[in-house]
């Protein structure tokens, strides 16, 4: 069980990861904020709480992967990476910039702390299951982390590499599905319905929760419950809010990828920097 | 490089399948990061025993090529060495980005190995005969593209490519091939092997053509002509200086594949002629068409991969050469 205090301060670091990633794609002029932000709680639980890691060690052997197969979520990840000291904070104003180390989509050889290189959507998913079946090999302990996006969940290799994670026993597997409705055309239903998202998991042999992917304590118990389960792959479906904490990308009616002005800016931050006061208060 | 051509070229009594079984089973005796991935195509690739002696080690996947390469770039990123099987087709043009991205992009550490290539895909037909997989596989920056023509020199191969980081395509006969080399012949990843000096023109020819290319270059002997036989093996990166010196020295080249010859070896050996010592070419190969089924060698005759189709196609080339000299 996380603490009040613990919980409080996960906020401030979630709420960071937003104000870090707007600020660097703010400076860029554009980007990718909504797929960034309605994953940030979840990845403020992993990276400030959960994984097992060592910034001034990144390769380190022993710790826990996180893969992000929606490598278009990058943006959040490297502020998450900057906030927890593996690199610079103003390293990230060189997003998207020519020669940057910080590229659109999650790349292993150019950013320090990525583990591995995505952006074909749906490929994520069998990298982290070839990840998890070598630390089962390695009869090692660490766990990998895995995000999917909800619209990236119509890839069928998304379905292969749960497929086979349920044959194989991958308990050393846990998979976030970030459920925000909306893809880059629009919402999920208009396009492709989803259905039941953790019902098709179960179908196919994982253990499954659904939880407000909002909600830091929830992420966490969530995380804790599928770490107990043995034997099976986990699945904690995110129920999240495309483009969370900035009201103006919450109800564009488009928000995958979108403009901001230097105004736009200024008014996501003065939100953010909202929610950090009420938390901190 | 130690390549000794045997002198009778018949055919093997092992098949490749079995040599690619036992070569990898001495090499994860000795080496336990050795990991083999297919997708139920085991027993088709004779990897059974593999499995039996190391199943920890065997990841037969099922019905998912693409799930199989990302497992496998995956095992990679934590120190696996993933050996990887499937059809030709289903190797390259299926799991095409999954390769590029998964595999190359990302700077992993795999070996895939598509069986049955071109016409020795026989009666599968036409929907696994794979005529553009070198193509394909050619796009990928980095790539090695290996087409192992005997059991002697698929030992070699896949031993070696055990230890270098990279990605490698292995483009494999899985039946019963001609015996080129002596057992023991040793072979270097890049470079050519000359099977046969000659001056007048230079064949220059991988897998199942070679012996093709040897027959046609004993018959233009006996016609007074004389052929320089190339075994091209590794088509990237492909032996530019062995292109460029035989360019230089025998003035024509006729390049024999059981490809398209659309971005196969043709296209690569044309590559380098063209940006550095322009002579005469003639390509043997599939002429931009799809397969079908049949026995091979009524589908070598239907796609034009005989060695009375080299014979032709040397003897262009060799008359474009004395139109060209003759003209300046």
């Amino acid at each position: 069980m996380l603490s009040r205090e613990r919980i409080k301060e996960l906020k401030i670091f979630a709420t960071n990861i937003r104000i870090e990633a707007i600020k660097a794609l703010g400076n860029l002029g554009f980007g990718h904020v909504g797929g960034s932000f309605s994953i940030a709680d979840a990845l403020a639980v992993l990276y400030g709480e959960v994984m097992n890691i060592d910034p001034s060690n990144p390769k380190w052997e022993d710790r826990d992967w996180l893969i992000c197969s929606k490598g278009h979520s990058g943006p959040s990840i490297y502020a998450a990476l900057a906030l927890r000291g593996y690199f610079p904070i103003e390293d990230l104003m060189s997003i998207n910039k020519p020669g940057t180390k910080f590229p659109s989509h999650c790349d292993k050889n150019l950013t320090t702390g990525i583990d591995m290189t995505t952006g074909s959507l749906g490929q994520g998913s069998s990298l982290a299951v070839g990840v998890a079946l070598g630390h089962k090999l390695d009869k090692k302990d660490n766990y990998t982390y895995l995000i999917l996006g909800d619209g990236e969940i119509q890839e069928g290799q998304i379905w292969e590499a749960v497929s086979y994670a349920a044959h194989a026993g991958l308990d050393n597997l846990i998979t976030f599905v970030d459920y925000n409705k909306k893809q880059l055309d629009g919402f999920l239903v208009d396009i492709n319905k989803p259905f039941s998202i953790s019902g098709k998991f179960k179908s196919f042999g994982w253990h499954t929760q659904d939880i407000d992917g909002h909600d830091i304590e929830a992420i966490y118990n969530a995380i804790e419950e599928a770490k107990k389960i043995k034997d099976q792959p986990s699945v904690i479906v995110l129920d999240t809010i495309k483009g969370k904490g900035w009201n103006y990308c919450e109800t564009a009616p488009s928000n995958h990828h979108i403009t901001i002005s230097k105004e736009q800016m200024e008014d996501a931050l003065q939100e953010l920097n909202k929610q950090l006061d009420e938390v901190i208060i | 490089m130690t390549a000794i051509l045997t002198e009778n070229r018949v055919k093997e009594v092992k098949e490749m399948r079995a040599a690619y079984c036992e070569t990898l089973m001495e090499l994860a005796a000795e080496n336990e990061n050795i990991v083999v991935l297919d997708a139920d195509l085991m027993s088709s690739m004779g990897m059974v025993p593999f499995s039996k002696a190391y199943p920890e080690r065997t990841f037969n996947v099922g019905v998912q090529e693409a799930n199989m390469i990302g497992i496998a770039a995956g095992l990679s990123a934590t120190g696996k060495i993933p050996y990887a099987h499937t059809f030709g087709p289903f190797a390259s043009r299926r799991c095409f980005d999954q390769v590029f991205l998964s595999c190359g992009y990302a700077k992993n550490n795999v070996r895939i190995t598509g069986s049955d290539p071109g016409v020795t895909a026989a009666f599968n037909g036409g929907t696994h005969m794979p005529f553009e997989d070198i193509g394909l596989m050619r796009n990928i920056p980095d790539i090695t593209i290996l087409e192992p023509v005997d059991t002697t020199m698929l030992k070699d191969l896949i031993k070696q490519i055990a230890d270098p980081f990279g990605v490698f395509y292995i483009r494999l006969l899985r039946k019963n091939a001609i015996k080129i080399y002596e057992e023991g012949s040793t072979f270097e990843i890049g470079k050519a092997v000359t099977l046969m000096d000659g001056e007048d023109v230079t064949i220059i020819a991988t897998g199942i053509m070679v012996d093709d290319a040897l027959k046609a270059a004993e018959k233009l002997k006996d016609e007074g002509i004389s052929a320089r036989v190339l075994n091209m093996f590794t088509i990237k990166p492909i032996d530019t200086e062995a292109i460029i010196k035989a360019a230089t020295e025998t003035g024509a080249i006729v390049t024999c594949e059981n490809h398209n010859i659309i971005n196969g070896l043709g296209s690569a050996v044309a590559e380098v002629i063209v940006e550095n010592h322009p002579v005469p070419m003639e390509r043997v190969g599939v002429r931009d068409s799809f397969g079908e089924v049949g026995p091979e060698s009524y589908l070598r005759e239907r796609f034009n991969l005989t060695t009375d189709k080299i014979i032709n196609r040397v003897k262009l080339a060799l008359e474009r050469k004395e139109s060209r000299c003759c003209n300046v």
